[in-house]
C-alpha cells in the first residue's frame, strides 16, 4: 500500500534521514520506534507531505508521489494525526470534526463519519461546542484521532497518540486504534512506549539516528537481545 | 466647553471609527491566515475608493450601490496582488516572509500612490449625491445621513464577514489556516488557494472601506499611509485576527481621537499613536486577545 524507497530528508544543512525504505502492507499495524530525534516524526511528515525528500522516492497504492501537494494525499487517503495533536484550539470541538472531513471524499460521508467517531468517544459529543483548546489532554487527543477519521483514510499515520497521557487513558487510546484497524484501516504508528507498540503492531522498524537499524515481526522483536536492552529495559532471556 | 460639543465630537468619532474597523478587518484578515503584513492596505482602500467615484462620475452609479463592483474589482487586483508578488514568500520562514511582505507592501504602496496622481491627480476627490447633505437631528445633536449610512454598513459588512468565517466551509477553512496552516494542510485545505481568495477579500474589504470615505469624506493619493496606520493601531488595540474586537476597537480609537481634538487640536493623531504604544507596552496581546497567541 505504502512503499518508501531509500528516502534522504533534510532540514536545511542538516541530514535527518538517510536512505529510509519502509513499506507498509494493506490492513496491517506497522509500529515505528527508536530513541527522540531519531527521524520518526520526520519520517511521518515527509510521507504527507510536509517535508520533501532531497532523494528517494514514496508510492502510495502504486502512485508516485513526488509531485502530490499535502491536501490531494489527503484526498488520496492519507491522513496524519501529528504529534501534539496540531488541533485548532480556538475552534470548537464540532468545527474541529468538520475541518477533518474537508475533502470531497470526507464531505459526502461527514454525518456517518461523524456518528462513527462519538460512537468511539462518546464524551467528544458532549463537548460538541467547547472549544479544543480547553479540554483535557486526554479529550485532545480523542479529538484529534476523531477528527483524523473524517476524512476517511485509507493509511491512518499516528504519531505518538500516548503523549502526555495517563496510563489508563492510553490504554483506551490503544484499544480504539485497534478497533480502527479492525474496521479496515491501516496503520503506521510512531510510539515511544515500545512495549505496547510490538504488543500491538503487527511488524516494526527501528529507526536510529536516522537509519533503519531492524524490521521485523513484532513477535521476534521481544527476543532480540538490543531491543530487549535497548527499549525493554531487561536483559537478554 | 459644554456637554453638546463633546457629544458631538464623540458621534463623529464614531462614525469615522467605525470605518477604522472596517479597513483594520482586512488587514487582519490578511495577516492572520499568511502571517504576512500588507502595508500596501491602505492603498487599496484609496484605489476602492476611486473605483467607486469612477462609477459614480462616468456612470452616475449611486455609490452605495457600486459598493459590491468596486469590492470585486479590488478582490480580483487583490488575488493577483498575491499570486504575482506575496505567494512566493509563503514558504520562507516565518520572519524573514514578515520582512519580506513589508518590503514588496511599501513598494506596492509607492507605485500606487503614484499612478494615482498620474491618473486622477493630486486633488482631493468626493463623492457628492443628491442626498450629501441629509441629515436628522436628536437632542440638539447633528446626524448626518451619509456617515450614519457608512457606519451601519461598516456593521453589516462586518457582520457578514463574521457569519462567512464561522458558518461556511470555506470560511471554517480560513480560521484553520490561522490557527494553525500544518494541521490546515493535513485535513486537506489548499493553503496557496485559501491565501489567494483570503488577500483577495482583505483587498475587497478595503474598498469597501475606500467607498464609504469616498462619500462621507474625500480621496486623494497620499492617503494610504494613514489608512494603514489606522488599521494597524486597529488590529494591534484588537488583538490579532479579532474581527469583532476589530470593529469595537475601531470605533474606540475613532471616538478617543475625535473627542482629544478638543483639547490637543490637530495632534489629535499623536493620541492614537500613544495608545497604540501604551497597548504594545502594557497588553501585548490586544484589549481583546488571549494570552498566548
Amino acid at each position: 500500500m505504502l512503499e518508501i524507497q531509500k528516502i534522504s530528508v533534510s532540514y536545511g544543512d542538516l541530514q535527518i534521514l538517510w536512505n529510509i525504505s519502509l513499506n507498509v502492507e494493506e490492513k496491517e499495524i506497522v509500529g515505528l520506534i527508536g530513541p527522540n530525534g531519531a527521524g520518526k516524526t520526520t519520517t511521518l511528515r515527509t510521507i504527507t507531505g510536509l517535508l520533501r525528500p532531497s532523494a528517494g522516492r514514496i508510492q502510495f497504492e502504486g502512485v508516485p508521489m513526488e509531485n502530490v501537494p499535502i491536501h490531494k494525499r489527503v484526498e488520496l487517503g492519507i491522513s496524519l494525526i501529528p504529534e501534539g495533536r496540531g488541533l485548532f484550539p480556538e475552534m470548537s470541538t464540532l468545527e474541529n470534526l468538520e475541518l477533518g472531513a474537508f475533502t470531497a471524499k470526507g464531505r459526502t460521508c461527514k454525518d456517518k463519519t461523524l456518528e462513527q467517531v462519538y460512537e468511539l468517544f462518546p464524551i467528544l459529543k458532549n463537548r460538541k461546542k467547547q472549544s479544543a483548546g480547553t479540554m483535557s489532554g486526554g479529550e485532545q487527543q480523542m479529538l484529534a484521532i476523531g477528527r483524523g477519521l473524517m476524512s476517511k483514510p485509507k493509511l491512518l499515520l499516528v504519531d505518538e497518540p500516548s503523549w502526555g497521557l495517563s496510563p489508563l487513558l492510553s490504554k483506551l487510546i490503544y484499544e480504539v486504534i485497534g478497533q480502527i484497524n479492525h474496521s479496515g484501516v491501516t496503520i503506521l504508528l510512531i510510539e515511544q512506549n515500545v512495549r505496547i507498540a510490538l504488543e500491538l503492531a503487527n511488524r516494526a522498524y527501528v529507526i536510529e539516528n536516522g537509519r533503519i537499524v531492524k524490521q521485523g515481526d513484532c513477535r521476534n522483536m521481544f527476543d532480540d537481545q538490543h531491543i530487549r536492552e535497548a527499549y525493554l529495559g531487561t536483559e537478554s532471556a | 466647553m459644554n456637554l453638546q460639543v463633546w457629544a458631538q465630537s464623540l458621534i463623529f468619532g464614531i462614525f469615522v471609527g467605525g470605518l477604522y474597523g472596517l479597513a483594520a478587518v482586512g488587514l487582519s484578515l490578511v495577516f492572520g491566515v499568511m502571517k504576512m503584513l500588507n502595508v500596501a492596505h491602505g492603498e487599496l482602500l484609496m484605489l476602492g475608493g476611486y473605483a467607486t467615484f469612477c462609477f459614480f462620475s462616468f456612470y452616475h452609479i449611486d455609490p452605495f450601490l457600486s459598493l459590491l463592483p468596486s469590492a470585486f474589482i479590488l478582490f480580483l487586483i487583490g488575488m493577483g496582488l498575491y499570486k504575482g508578488l506575496f505567494s512566493p514568500l509563503a514558504k520562507l520562514h516565518e520572519e524573514v516572509k514578515i520582512k519580506n511582505s513589508l518590503l514588496i507592501g511599501f513598494g506596492l504602496s509607492l507605485i500606487f500612490h503614484n499612478l494615482a496622481i498620474r491618473i486622477w491627480t493630486a486633488d482631493e476627490k468626493s463623492v457628492s449625491v443628491l442626498y450629501s447633505g441629509w441629515g436628522f437631528s436628536l437632542f440638539g445633536l447633528r446626524f448626518p445621513f451619509i456617515r450614519f449610512a457608512g457606519l451601519l454598513l461598516a456593521m453589516i459588512v462586518i457582520f457578514a464577514l463574521h457569519q462567512f468565517l464561522t458558518k461556511t466551509y470555506f470560511g471554517k477553512a480560513i480560521r484553520a489556516t490561522t490557527e494553525n496552516w500544518e494541521s490546515a494542510a493535513l485535513m486537506g485545505i489548499n493553503i496557496e488557494k485559501t491565501s489567494m481568495v483570503s488577500f483577495g477579500l482583505g483587498a475587497a474589504l478595503a474598498a469597501m472601506a475606500g467607498t464609504i470615505v469616498s462619500v462621507g469624506y474625500a480621496i486623494y493619493p497620499a492617503m494610504g499611509l494613514g489608512w494603514t496606520l489606522k488599521a494597524l493601531i486597529v488590529v494591534v488595540l484588537a488583538g490579532l485576527g479579532n474581527i469583532g474586537g476589530a470593529f469595537v476597537a475601531g470605533v474606540l480609537l475613532g471616538a478617543v481621537e475625535s473627542v482629544s481634538t478638543l483639547f490637543v487640536g490637530p495632534y489629535m493623531e499623536v493620541v492614537g499613536l500613544v495608545i497604540f504604544l501604551l497597548v504594545l507596552e502594557l497588553r501585548p496581546q490586544g484589549l481583546f486577545g488571549k494570552i498566548g497567541e
